[in-house]
C-alpha cells in the first residue's frame, strides 16, 4: 500500500500526500501547484475551461487523453503523466503549434475558455495526424466558448498541423508522430513511477482505495458495500463539487488490471465483446462501432470527448440514470451485464438490471464488472438504430433516446427490440410497440399500431428538457423515422455524419 | 465548414502612403493578451495570488419566490467548520442596496424575499468549500406570498417596476382602419443567461485608513466604486476598484457586480481581512440577472405590396423584482421597434412588468434584439399573408434616402446603407436562386424541410442616457519613449484595449509594442461610464486620441522651438519625428537650428523631459450632436447607426423538431475598421450568441419560481457543432462612418447579435414549408426542438382546419 499520490507533471515526478481524496485535480492545480492557467467555468465537466491532458501507458504506447480536471479526483491521476496549459511552451518560449495557431487565428477573445481549448487541441494533436472537420469538432465538443462563435478556433485546429512541430529534445511533450525516443522516455518515466503497490489514502475527510486486481477489488467492496465505487468520476465528481457531499470511502476501478480491457467472451449463444469496468467510453465505443457503425451518431453526441475519455461504459450502465445514453442502444442489441460479488459472478440481460428509478438488481457489495455486447448478428435483415434527441448536438442530455434493433425477414419484422431512455424512471423496452411490430410488414399501418401501443408503454415526465407530450410524440415519430429511413426514398435526418458532410 | 473569407488587413488607401507603424489603426493585430490567453498566463481575479488571511465568501440563497421571512436561524451556519463570520442585512454599515438607477435592489433581503435565489446572507470562511457548505445550513421559515412569475401574470395584476411608456407618431388607429389588409398577432421570446465563462467575482482588500481596494470583474468599475462606498457608508475617495480583464461580460457585468463587490467589501471591512467572493456557476445563474424576455402583441395595416401603413406594438417585458436597467432597456426596445423600416403611423406601448423572478439586466443589444424581434415578426407575417418573398417586403419597407427617413422618435436616418448592403449580400449569397431551389427541394422532402431568410439590422449607437456618453483617458510617455495607457473602458474580451492602443500608436506614430495598456482603475480615470452600448472604442478611443494629441502637440511645440522650425515642419512618422524639411532625412539630432533632422520618438521624449515638458496627459471625449427628451422619447438619442445583413439557411427535422444551420452569409458595416480581425470576431461571436438566444438557450422555471436551468448541463449555449457548416462573414469594404467617429469606425459589440434573426426566420420558413407554405407559423423563441415540433404540428392542423374568424 502506498499513501502517496505519484504522477508526472511536465514529465517530472510529483508526490502528493495529506489531501482529502476528493480534492479535484483542478483545485490541486490552482490552489496547491500554483498553476492557475487551468480555469473553473462550471465545476461539472460541461464547459471545458478546466481541460488538461493525461498520458498513460496503454498497450505499450502512450495514450493521450484530454479530460476535465474539475470533476476528476486527484488520486486518479496516480501513475499518469499530466500536462496543463503551462506545459506546452518550449523552453525557449516558443509557443506550441496549438497555441501559435490560436493566436494567429484570433481564437481567443476573453481568454477564459482558451486554456481548455488549447489543451483539447493539444490532445488532438497528440493523437491524430490529419483529423477531418468532424474529428476536429468532436475534439472540441466539450469546450464552450461564449465569445468567438468557434469559427476561428476551428481554423486554429486546422492550422496547427501546418506549423512546425515542437522541438522534441526536451519536455514539453513530443509530437505524436515521429518521436519514438521521446515517447519511450516518457513511458520509461511512467514505468518508474509504478512500484506495484496499490494506492490507499487515509485522510480524516475520507478514504480512497485503488486495488490493482479484480479479486482485491471484489473482496474490498464485499467487505465495505457502503463504499462509493469511483470509475471515471464524471458523475461522482459532481456529488462533491455540486452537492458538497462527503464520500467517506471511495473504491476506484481505474487501477484494476483486469478491468482495463475490451475482450471477447464466448458462450453457446455466440461471441460477445466484453467491456471491462474501467474501460473508458471512448475505448468502449471504438470497439462497439466496429460491430455497430450505426452507433456513430450516438458516439458523436454522447457527452463530449473529455467526458468520454474519463467516463466508463460500465459506469454509465451501473449508474442507471433514466437518461443515460448507452443503455437503450445496448438493451436493443441484447447486451448483458456481468455482476460480481466477492468471487460470485452472474450475468443479467441489461434491461433486467433496472428495477425502478435508481433501483437496480444489485445486492450489497455487488458491482458491474463488465458489459457484454453480442457481436453483430450475421444473418441479413438485421437493422440497428440509435437516436438521440436533445436541444443541442454536442454534450447534451437526451430528452428522448431510442435504440432499435430489428430482424427483418422478407420485409416482415421477425423480431424487434425497442428500447427508450427519457421515457420512464429507467431505460426500458417498449413491450407493446415491439409486439405491434412483430410478425408484420414494416409499413405505415404497422407503425401506426406501434405508435398507438407506445402511448401505453410509457407515461413520461415533464422537466426542463422536454414535456411529457413532446417525449411521447417524438418517441412515436422515431418509429415513423425508422420506417421511412428503411424505405430510403428521401432524407430523414439532419445530424448524422453523412448529412452533415453533404450539407448544401 | 469553410473558413470565412480572408480579412483584408491592408491599411486603408488614404493612409497607405504613410510608412506603417506596427499595430497601426486598420491592422489586424492580435488581441493584446492573446499570448497570455493561450499560455495560461492571463491572470483573472481568481488567479491572482491570495494575500495571507484571505477569507472566502459564499451567499445563502432564498428558496421561495415571494415570501415574508418569519424567522431565519443561522446558528448552524455560524457553527459550521471554518466559518469566521456571517453577514446579513444588519451587517451592512451603509446602504443595503446596489440598485444602479432605482434603490430597489437590497444586497441582502431582510423581511421580504422577492425571488427564488435572492441573497439572504453571506458566509465568510477560511476556505471556499467551507463557506459554500455552511451557506446551505440556514433554516428559514417563510410565509408564502402570492408570486407573479411571468409577464402575463404581471400584466393581469398591473404589476410594474416602472411606469409604462408610449411612443406614437401619426394616426395609427385611422391608418389601420383604412388599410387594405390588416393582421394581428402575439409572439414571445425568452430571456438569456450571459454565460460568461468567468463567473462573478470580487476580491476586497482592506487598506490603511479604512479604505478598500476591490478587484471586481466588472464592466463598470466606477459604478462598483459607488455601490461599495454606499454599502460601506464611506465616500467614493475611500474605495478603489480595479479590473484588468473579465472572462466575458456581455452586459452581465454591467450593474450586477455591485452586489458581489459590496458583499466582499463589507466582509473585508468587518473582519479586517481580505475577502474573495467567487460565485459557483449555479449560484451565478440563479442570483444574477439575464436578458429581458418579451411578449409582443402587434397589429399591422399594409397594402397589396406589403408596404406597412400602420403598426401598433404592445411590448411587455419581464423586469423581474427590481428596476435595475430595465427603463433604458425597454426604451431601447421601443427605439428599435422599427429596425430598418420606415413606420409612418406607429404606436409603441411599453410595459415594464414586475415579477417575482431574478431582476433582468443588460445583455448585448440591450433591448435592441427585442425590438427587432417584433418588427421582423410583423414583416414576415405580412409577406406570408400576401404570399410574397419576405425579403421583397423587407426591402419595400426600408428607410429611404432623403425621404421616408424619420424614425418614430424623430431622429433622421442620415447614414442609411441598408439597401446597399442588402443588394450586395443578396447577390453574393445567391439568395433568389437558392430560395427557389430550396422550395423545389422541400417539395420532394417530406421529413426534412429547409428554410432561408435574409434579414437586416440597423442599430442605434450611443447610450440613450445621454450623460453616459463621455469618457476619459490617461496617457504617460516615459523618457525612453514608451507609453503607458489607461482609460475608463474595461476589457472583457472584445479587444478594446487592443483597439485603443492602436489609436494611440497611430496618433503618436509609434509601434504598439511600445504601448502598455493597464487595468481599468477608478483611481486613474474617474467617473467612467460602463463599457457597454458598444461604445467602448468610440468613447475611449477618442479620449485616448485626445490625450495622445495633447502630448504630441507639446512635443511638436517643443521641437519647433528647440530646432527653430515651424510646428508644421515637425512630423511624427513610423517611430520617428522628422523636423525641418518634411522629413525623409535620417540625420540625427545635431541641434543646428533649421537643419532637417530625424529623431526617434524616444529621443524627442527624452529631450522634452530635459526641457521640462509634461509627458503626461488626460484625454476626454463627449459624443457630439446627441440630445433627446426622456419624457417625450423624442430627439436624437443616437450619434449614428450601425448596419448589417445576414442570410441563413437551415434544416429542420419535422419528426423531432431538431434544427441545424447549414449556411450563413453575413455582410456587416463596421465603418472603417480599427482592427478587422477583432471586428470579424465580434461579428461572428455576436451572431452565434444571438443564434443561441433564438434556438437552444431556454430558461425554465418550476411552478414555484425556481430556475431549473442553472448550469451548462441544462442550459445549452451554442457548442462547436452548431457553427453553420458554411459560414461566410465579411466586413463591408465600403464601410465609412458618416459621423466623425474614431477614425470613422463603427461600434461593433452589439449590432451583429441581431444578425441571428436570419436563423430565426429561416427556421420559420422551414416550419412554413412543413405546412406547404399555406399558413404562417406561430413560433416563439427559443426554437427548441420541442417548440419547432409544436409549431409545425399546430401549423399543419391550421392548414387542414382554418380557425374560425381568421382575419383577412
Amino acid at each position: 500500500m502506498s499513501q502517496t499520490i505519484r504522477f508526472l507533471l511536465d514529465g517530472r515526478e510529483v508526490q502528493v500526500t495529506g489531501l482529502p481524496p476528493t480534492t479535484t485535480l483542478l483545485d490541486w492545480l490552482r490552489e496547491h501547484a500554483g498553476r492557475s492557467g487551468t480555469k473553473e467555468g462550471c465545476a461539472e465537466g460541461d464547459c471545458g475551461a478546466c481541460t488538461v491532458v493525461l498520458a498513460d501507458a496503454h498497450e505499450g504506447r502512450l495514450r493521450w487523453q484530454a479530460i476535465n480536471a474539475c470533476i476528476r479526483f486527484l488520486p486518479t491521476v496516480h501513475g499518469k503523466a499530466l500536462f496543463t496549459v503551462e506545459s506546452l511552451r518550449a523552453a525557449d518560449g516558443a509557443l506550441h503549434p496549438a497555441q501559435r495557431a490560436m493566436v494567429d487565428c484570433h481564437g481567443s477573445q476573453c481568454g477564459f475558455c482558451t486554456p481548455g481549448f488549447v489543451m483539447s487541441l493539444f490532445g488532438l494533436y497528440q493523437t491524430q495526424a490529419q483529423p477531418d472537420d468532424s474529428a476536429l469538432a468532436d475534439a472540441l465538443s466539450g469546450n464552450l466558448c461564449r465569445c468567438t462563435g468557434y469559427r476561428p478556433i476551428l481554423a486554429a485546429g486546422r492550422q496547427m498541423y501546418a506549423l512546425p512541430a515542437p522541438q522534441s529534445t526536451h519536455l514539453p511533450p513530443p509530437a505524436w508522430r515521429d518521436d519514438p525516443a521521446a515517447e519511450a522516455d516518457l513511458l520509461a518515466r511512467l514505468a518508474a513511477l509504478d512500484d506495484g503497490a496499490a494506492l490507499r489514502i487515509d485522510h480524516p475527510a475520507g478514504h480512497y482505495l485503488a486495488p490493482r486486481s479484480a479479486a482485491d477489488f471484489a473482496r474490498q467492496y464485499a467487505e465495505a458495500p457502503h463504499a462509493t465505487i469511483l470509475a471515471g468520476g464524471t458523475d461522482v465528481g459532481l456529488w462533491v463539487t455540486k452537492q458538497l457531499k462527503p464520500l467517506p470511502l471511495l473504491l476506484h476501478t481505474g487501477a484494476v488490471r483486469e478491468f482495463a480491457h475490451v475482450g471477447e467472451y464466448q458462450d453457446a449463444r455466440g461471441t460477445w465483446l466484453e467491456i471491462g469496468a474501467a474501460v473508458s467510453l471512448e475505448a468502449a465505443f471504438a470497439a462497439l462501432l466496429r460491430e455497430y457503425p450505426e452507433a456513430t451518431e450516438l458516439y458523436r453526441r454522447f457527452a463530449s470527448r473529455p467526458i468520454r475519455n474519463s467516463g466508463t461504459l460500465c459506469g454509465n450502465v451501473a449508474n442507471g440514470s433514466p437518461i443515460g445514453d448507452s443503455m437503450p442502444a445496448l438493451i436493443a442489441v441484447g447486451a448483458e451485464v456481468v455482476l460480481r460479488r466477492g468471487e460470485q459472478l452472474r450475468s443479467l440481460p441489461l434491461e433486467a438490471l433496472y428495477l425502478d428509478y435508481r433501483k437496480k438488481d444489485l445486492a450489497a457489495g455487488e458491482f458491474v464488472q463488465a458489459v457484454r455486447i453480442p457481436r453483430r448478428p450475421a444473418q441479413p435483415g438485421f437493422v440497428f438504430r440509435a437516436w438521440k434527441i436533445a436541444k443541442r448536438h454536442d454534450q447534451d442530455i437526451s430528452a428522448v433516446f431510442a435504440g432499435f434493433a430489428l430482424r427483418l425477414e422478407d420485409g416482415i419484422v421477425a423480431d424487434a427490440r425497442l428500447a427508450y431512455g427519457g421515457m420512464a424512471g429507467i431505460p426500458r423496452r417498449a413491450a407493446g410497440a415491439e409486439a405491434a411490430l412483430r410478425g408484420r410488414a414494416l409499413d405505415a399501418a404497422t407503425v401506426a399500431g406501434a405508435r398507438a401501443a407506445l402511448a401505453n408503454d410509457f407515461q413520461p415526465l415533464s422537466d426542463m428538457r422536454a414535456t411529457a407530450g413532446y417525449r411521447l410524440q417524438v418517441a412515436q415519430n422515431l418509429l415513423t423515422r425508422l420506417q421511412l429511413e428503411l424505405q430510403g426514398q428521401f432524407p430523414t435526418r439532419i445530424h448524422d455524419e453523412e448529412s452533415r458532410r453533404a450539407a448544401v | 465548414m469553410q473558413p470565412s473569407e480572408a480579412v483584408d488587413l491592408a491599411i486603408p488607401a488614404d493612409r497607405a502612403a504613410v510608412p506603417a507603424v506596427q499595430g497601426a489603426v486598420g491592422s489586424g493585430l492580435a488581441h493584446e493578451s492573446a499570448v497570455l490567453h493561450v499560455t495560461g498566463g492571463a491572470a483573472y481575479i481568481d488567479d491572482q495570488p491570495e494575500l495571507r488571511g484571505t477569507l472566502h465568501a459564499a451567499i445563502g440563497l432564498a428558496s421561495a419566490a415571494h415570501a415574508r421571512i418569519r424567522r431565519i436561524d443561522l446558528a448552524a451556519v455560524r457553527a459550521a467548520p471554518g466559518v469566521v463570520a456571517v453577514l446579513d442585512a444588519a451587517s451592512v454599515p451603509g446602504l443595503n442596496d446596489f440598485g444602479p438607477v432605482v434603490h430597489d435592489d437590497p444586497i441582502f433581503a431582510s423581511d421580504e424575499v422577492q425571488f427564488h435565489g435572492q441573497a439572504l446572507f453571506a458566509v465568510l470562511a477560511e476556505d471556499m468549500r467551507a463557506a459554500r457548505h455552511a451557506a446551505r445550513l440556514a433554516e428559514v421559515d417563510y410565509e408564502a406570498l402570492p408570486a407573479l412569475l411571468d409577464v402575463d401574470q404581471a400584466l393581469a395584476a398591473g404589476s410594474r417596476v416602472l411606469p409604462d411608456a408610449q411612443l406614437r407618431r401619426g394616426e395609427p388607429e385611422a391608418a389601420l382602419a383604412a388599410a387594405p389588409h390588416r393582421l394581428a398577432g402575439s409572439v414571445r421570446h425568452g430571456g438569456q443567461d450571459h454565460f460568461y465563462l468567468e463567473t462573478h467575482i470580487a476580491y476586497a482588500i482592506p487598506q490603511e485608513d479604512g479604505t478598500t481596494r476591490v478587484h471586481s470583474s466588472s464592466q463598470h468599475p466606477g459604478e462598483v466604486q459607488l455601490q461599495v462606498a454606499h454599502a460601506l457608508g464611506v465616500d467614493a475617495k475611500d474605495v478603489v476598484v480595479e479590473c484588468r480583464r473579465m472572462g466575458g461580460g456581455f452586459g452581465g457585468k454591467e450593474s450586477q457586480p455591485g452586489q458581489i463587490a459590496a458583499i466582499a467589501a463589507i466582509g473585508a471591512r468587518l473582519t479586517g481581512r481580505p475577502v474573495k467572493l467567487r460565485l459557483d456557476r449555479d449560484d451565478d445563474m440563479v442570483l444574477t440577472g439575464k436578458r429581458h424576455d418579451f411578449r409582443i402583441d402587434w397589429e399591422a395595416g399594409f397594402d397589396d405590396d406589403g408596404r406597412l401603413l400602420a403598426v401598433r406594438f404592445m411590448q411587455a417585458t419581464r423586469a423581474g423584482y427590481s428596476a435595475d436597467l430595465t427603463g433604458a432597456i425597454a426604451d431601447r426596445a421601443m427605439f428599435h421597434a422599427d429596425n430598418a423600416y420606415y413606420l409612418e403611423h406607429v404606436d409603441i406601448l411599453s410595459h415594464r412588468c414586475k415579477t417575482h423572478t431574478v431582476s433582468n439586466t443588460a445583455f448585448r443589444g440591450f433591448g435592441g434584439p427585442q425590438g427587432l424581434f417584433g418588427i421582423e415578426e410583423v414583416i414576415d407575417a405580412v409577406a406570408r399573408h400576401l404570399d410574397l418573398d419576405p425579403l421583397a417586403v423587407r426591402k419595400r419597407n426600408y428607410y429611404g434616402l432623403g425621404e421616408r427617413d424619420l424614425t418614430p422618435y424623430g431622429q433622421k436616418v442620415e447614414d442609411n446603407v441598408i439597401a446597399e448592403l442588402t443588394a450586395e449580400l443578396e447577390a453574393d449569397c445567391d439568395y433568389a436562386a437558392r430560395r427557389a431551389a430550396l422550395r423545389a427541394w422541400n417539395a420532394a422532402s417530406p421529413v426534412i424541410k429547409r428554410g432561408i431568410a435574409l434579414t437586416p439590422v440597423k442599430f442605434g449607437i450611443s447610450f440613450t442616457a445621454t450623460h453616459l456618453n463621455q469618457a476619459g483617458a490617461l496617457l504617460h510617455v516615459y523618457t525612453d519613449g514608451t507609453v503607458l495607457l489607461n482609460h475608463g473602458g474595461t476589457e472583457m474580451g472584445q479587444g478594446l484595449f487592443t483597439k485603443v492602443a492602436q489609436v494611440v500608436a497611430e496618433e503618436l506614430q509609434i509601434d504598439v509594442s511600445h504601448i502598455r495598456v493597464t487595468a481599468s482603475d477608478t483611481s486613474k480615470v474617474p467617473n467612467a461610464s460602463a463599457t457597454a452600448a458598444s461604445s467602448g472604442a468610440d468613447l475611449n478611443g477618442k479620449a485616448a486620441q485626445q490625450a495622445a494629441r495633447k502630448i504630441k502637440a507639446r512635443l511638436t511645440e517643443f521641437a519647433a522651438a528647440r530646432y527653430g522650425v515651424r510646428e508644421d515642419q515637425v512630423v511624427f512618422r513610423a517611430n520617428r519625428v522628422h523636423i525641418g524639411n518634411a522629413g525623409n532625412g535620417n540625420g540625427t539630432a545635431t541641434g543646428k537650428p533649421g537643419a532637417p533632422l530625424s529623431l526617434s520618438f524616444a529621443e524627442l521624449a527624452k529631450q522634452a523631459w530635459m526641457g521640462r515638458i509634461s509627458l503626461s496627459a488626460t484625454g476626454y471625449y463627449r459624443t457630439p450632436k446627441i440630445a433627446y427628451d426622456r419624457e417625450t422619447l423624442s430627439g436624437r438619442p443616437f450619434y449614428y447607426y450601425a448596419y448589417g445583413v445576414a442570410c441563413s439557411e437551415v434544416a429542420i427535422d419535422t419528426l423531432t423538431g431538431e434544427s441545424r444551420v447549414l449556411r450563413t452569409d453575413i455582410l456587416h458595416d463596421v465603418g472603417r475598421s480599427l482592427n478587422p480581425a477583432i471586428d470579424l470576431g465580434q461579428v461572428e461571436g455576436g451572431f452565434i450568441q444571438g443564434m443561441g438566444w433564438l434556438t437552444s438557450e431556454e430558461l425554465c422555471w418550476s411552478a414555484d419560481g425556481r430556475l431549473t436551468t442553472h448550469a451548462p448541463s441544462t442550459y445549452k449555449i451554442p457548442a462547436v457543432s452548431d457553427v453553420p457548416e458554411i459560414f461566410n462573414v465579411r466586413l463591408w469594404e465600403r464601410g465609412f462612418n458618416a459621423e466623425d467617429s474614431i477614425f470613422r469606425s463603427k461600434a461593433v459589440g452589439e449590432p451583429p447579435f441581431m444578425l441571428a434573426l436570419s436563423v430565426w426566420h429561416a427556421i420559420k420558413d422551414a416550419v412554413a414549408a412543413a405546412a406547404d407554405y399555406r399558413v404562417t407559423p406561430q413560433l416563439n423563441a427559443p426554437a427548441t426542438p420541442e417548440e419547432i415540433l409544436r409549431s409545425l404540428t399546430e401549423a399543419r392542423q391550421r392548414d387542414v382546419e382554418p380557425p374560425a374568424g381568421a382575419t383577412a
